[in-house]
């Protein structure tokens, strides 16, 4: 059974899965795990899913054979569990926090901009591969709201003019040259 | 690390940690909790190291990265000795001149003391500020005053004497007995007494036992558990291994949220330092005791802070509740006997275990004993971790140790338990911090969370807002949860854009008992709290909505408009420039006027505008 992902979504060029390492690296992930009594299948994705950012069909399917474990159940972590993605992320990744004290100070209105000023809607890459944005439900960091978190990095007592400097320039390139 | 073969060494090596240590060597604690880290923490560090080894002086002074001191509000924030001087706001071009001053020469530099918003009286040590003065320290005692990532630090501080203590002498029975004495109930929410849920595993008979700390603090706007393990892991693991003890167990687990990545690193570290030193593993500290903790990151599912979630979630399943005939105790992990607790439940173990049980039943109230952490957010001045005994008020909480609503706003209302839990309105206040009380009043206790709402908060988006975050995350096992809280989220977005009906507030009520009524697991039976709560003490709210198509608190976007005030406005054109939209027309030097069939409503130029021009209504 294949995943019913986009395989135009999952092959873009700019996210080529080196088919000759996946196996190494799903192999040292197994690895790590076979002392276990249990079978980790959620930890064994998520390092995969921290390895390449997403989970390539191809690692799914080493993981399979490997494990012994069918491709539905897989799939079914795969698309229950939020930190996991199907589809490649862009160059940067940018979470909007929308936690309810970053609500209370208008969280939405950030999203807003955010999704306005990159063309690119929560849950999704931008058309040429520089951005994702996902929203989450909150980072902890509430006393910062409302806030993003930009590639790991904390960025916080936000205004609609403080996120567009943040952006600034950056996005607007990018975009015009894709 | 030499490991510890017998309960007596650990004090033993509890003093040549003291003995190895100057107690009048100069340091520098930053806390590098994620609220800080957010403020630029790690750069207040880094330039620290720096100029430090630049002026030849990095062996004269401690850099202490600690945990979270809970002030976040005031973050990056540091704590010098001697002295105990406090700064706050700190940023990297501050630390030259704190090394040259006050390090080097004891100068305090008063431009980055902390300053009391009512009296504007300047405080230097961190104890004498009003946000720290009427708190009670149990569980955050030590976080910002060890360095999470040095397992001496907390044993110099007396940590594991509670499980030396319980191994030199303490029977199993004795231990639950303790727990059960001592009052404690579950701190994730739903208020199980601890006590019982021990006695209960140590009397099943099936083996193996597990113990499970829930660290998947799923709450938005909740974020004491993964700052109390950032800071003090080891409180945690202690009062593990004390579970373990009690009723048998030789394997924990600990499931922490995927979205604290601080959390799960000191978490880690504590571990493998606990294992080093014989405090975890086999046979701790030579008393035949064999127990570990595995680490389980979530999967960003809020679900599965539900028990059996979470069960099924480590079991590498999807995390979709089950119906609990039997109880986790009997028949939890792998259909094995499992406590189950939440990661401040267990770090009270060893603090109930050390002072004993009649002493922490003294703290709080009838039926609520020893102290609670809140995660204080929202609209208040003193945003941060405050931990408090239980039975305090809740105007004493926000007010006096939160020090109110910023820009001289008036309260509306204070929001407990997340998802599950209600809002509290400002004529209440009085109420205590108790599990019974904030039931009653339609809310509850839940993990922490307290977020302040002011008068320019909707509390129908309130309860929308939470609707949305509930229909995210159902597992839609439930057909009542499933399709009820997609109903409800319906009717408040009508609500919110003034296209409803008194008869559909109705059926708004009636849907939420339904949902509570007949769903499986807490997440669909406290869902429609929120909307419960918020009609109960604002349906005046509710109504100026439907009605009058109005949002008295200005945050539904449909129902409120911006326009330009001509007297005000020079034509300065910034927010001509900033609309998105260009829905702003007008000359320069003349003032400008807001086309209403283009306006979003986006709110760009009310914060743009310097001179209070834009108007909201």
């Amino acid at each position: 059974m294949g995943l019913r992902t986009n395989p135009k979504a999952c092959y873009r060029s700019y996210m080529k899965v080196d088919l000759t390492k996946i196996d190494q690296i799903i192999n040292q992930i197994i690895d790590k795990y076979k002392d276990d009594e249990d079978v980790p299948y959620i930890s064994i994705l998520q390092d995969i899913n921290d390895e390449y950012r997403y989970l390539p069909e191809e690692a799914l399917y080493r993981v399979s054979q490997k494990m012994e474990v069918s491709m539905s159940h897989l799939y079914s972590l795969a698309t229950f569990y939020k930190c996991f993605s199907l589809v490649p992320k862009g160059e940067h990744e940018i979470q909007v926090c929308m936690g309810t004290a970053c609500h209370v100070r208008g969280a939405s209105r950030i999203l807003e901009k955010v999704t306005r000023d990159l063309q690119v809607k929560p849950g999704k890459t931008s058309e040429n591969g520089k951005f994702s944005l996902e929203t989450v439900n909150c980072v902890g960091a509430c006393a910062q709201g409302p806030l993003v978190v930009f590639d790991g990095k904390y960025v916080g007592k936000l205004t609609l003019n403080k996120i567009e400097k943040m952006l600034g320039g950056n996005h607007e390139k990018d975009n015009k040259t894709s | 690390m030499k490991k510890i073969t017998k309960p007596a060494e650990l004090e033993e090596l509890r003093k040549i940690i003291i003995d190895r240590r100057d107690p009048d060597k100069p340091s520098v604690a930053v806390c590098c909790g994620t609220g800080c880290l957010a403020s630029g923490a790690l750069e207040v560090v880094s330039s620290f190291e720096k100029i430090l080894k630049e002026k030849n002086i990095d062996a004269d002074l401690d850099t202490r990265i600690t945990g979270c001191h809970g002030f976040c509000e005031q973050g990056p924030l540091m704590v010098i000795k001697p002295g105990n001087i406090f700064y706050c706001k700190v940023n990297q071009h501050d630390v030259e001149e704190i090394v040259e001053k006050t390090i080097m020469r004891g100068e305090i530099i008063e431009r980055l003391l902390y300053v009391n918003p009512v009296t504007g009286e300047k405080i230097v040590r961190e104890d004498e500020i009003p946000f720290y003065k009427k708190q009670y320290r149990l569980i955050f005692a030590y976080n910002g005053k060890l360095v999470p990532t040095e397992i001496d630090d907390y044993i110099e501080l007396g940590g594991y004497s509670a499980l030396r203590k319980v191994l030199e002498g303490i029977s199993p029975a004795q231990v639950v007995a303790e727990v059960k004495a001592s009052g404690l109930r579950g701190r994730g929410g739903g208020g199980f007494p601890t006590g019982i849920k021990w006695e209960s595993c140590y009397n099943a008979t099936d083996s193996p036992k597990y113990l499970i700390c829930n660290a998947d603090e799923g709450d938005p706007g909740c974020f004491q558990d993964g700052y109390l393990l950032e800071g003090n892991p080891h409180s945690v693991i202690e009062g593990m291994v004390i579970g373990a003890y009690a009723v048998g167990s030789k394997q924990g687990y600990i499931y922490v949220r995927n979205e604290y990545p601080l959390a799960i690193k000191n978490f880690g570290i504590a571990v493998e330092q606990a294992r080093a030193y014989g405090l975890l593993g086999e046979n701790i500290m030579g008393s035949g005791l064999s127990f570990d903790i595995r680490i389980n990151k979530g999967g960003g599912a809020f679900v599965c802070g539900e028990s059996s979630a979470l069960i099924a979630s480590i079991e590498g399943n999807v995390g979709e509740p089950r119906d609990k005939h039997t109880h986790a105790t009997e028949r939890g992990l792998w259909n094995k006997p499992t406590v189950l607790n939440n990661v401040k439940t267990w770090a009270n173990i060893p603090i109930i275990l050390n002072n004993g049980a009649e002493w922490f039943s003294r703290i709080g109230t009838e039926t609520s004993k020893g102290t609670m952490i809140f995660s204080l957010t929202g609209k208040v001045n003193n945003t941060g971790l405050v931990e408090v005994p239980m039975g305090i008020s809740l105007r004493d909480l926000v007010i006096d140790i939160g020090g109110g609503v910023p820009q001289g706003k008036k309260i509306k209302a204070v929001q407990t338990g997340g998802p599950s839990g209600g809002c509290i309105p400002e004529h209440l206040l009085d109420l205590p911090v108790d599990y019974e009380k904030l039931t009653e009043a339609g809310s509850m206790m839940g993990s922490g969370g307290m977020i302040v709402l002011d008068e320019s908060s909707c509390m129908v988006d309130v309860a929308k807002y939470f609707l949305a975050f509930t229909q995210d995350e159902s597992c839609g096992s439930c057909f009542s949860c499933r399709e009820g809280i997609t109903r409800m989220l319906e009717i408040t977005d009508h609500i919110t854009r003034g296209q409803s009906s008194l008869a559909e507030l109705d059926l708004l009520q009636e849907l939420a008992e339904v949902v509570k009524d007949a769903s499986m697991c807490g997440l669909g039976q406290t869902c429609g709290n929120p909307v419960l709560s918020t009609i109960r003490y604002f349906e005046d709210e509710y109504r100026a909505h439907i009605l009058e198509k109005k949002c008295p608190a200005g945050v539904c976007r449909e129902l409120i408009s911006f326009r330009i005030d001509q007297e005000l406005c020079n034509g300065c054109r910034a927010c001509l420039k900033k609309c998105p939209e260009e829905a702003i027309q007008g000359e320069k030097k003349e003032s400008h006027n807001i086309l209403q069939d283009l306006c979003t409503k986006c709110g760009i130029c009310l914060e743009t505008c310097k001179y209070d021009a834009v108007i909201k209504e």
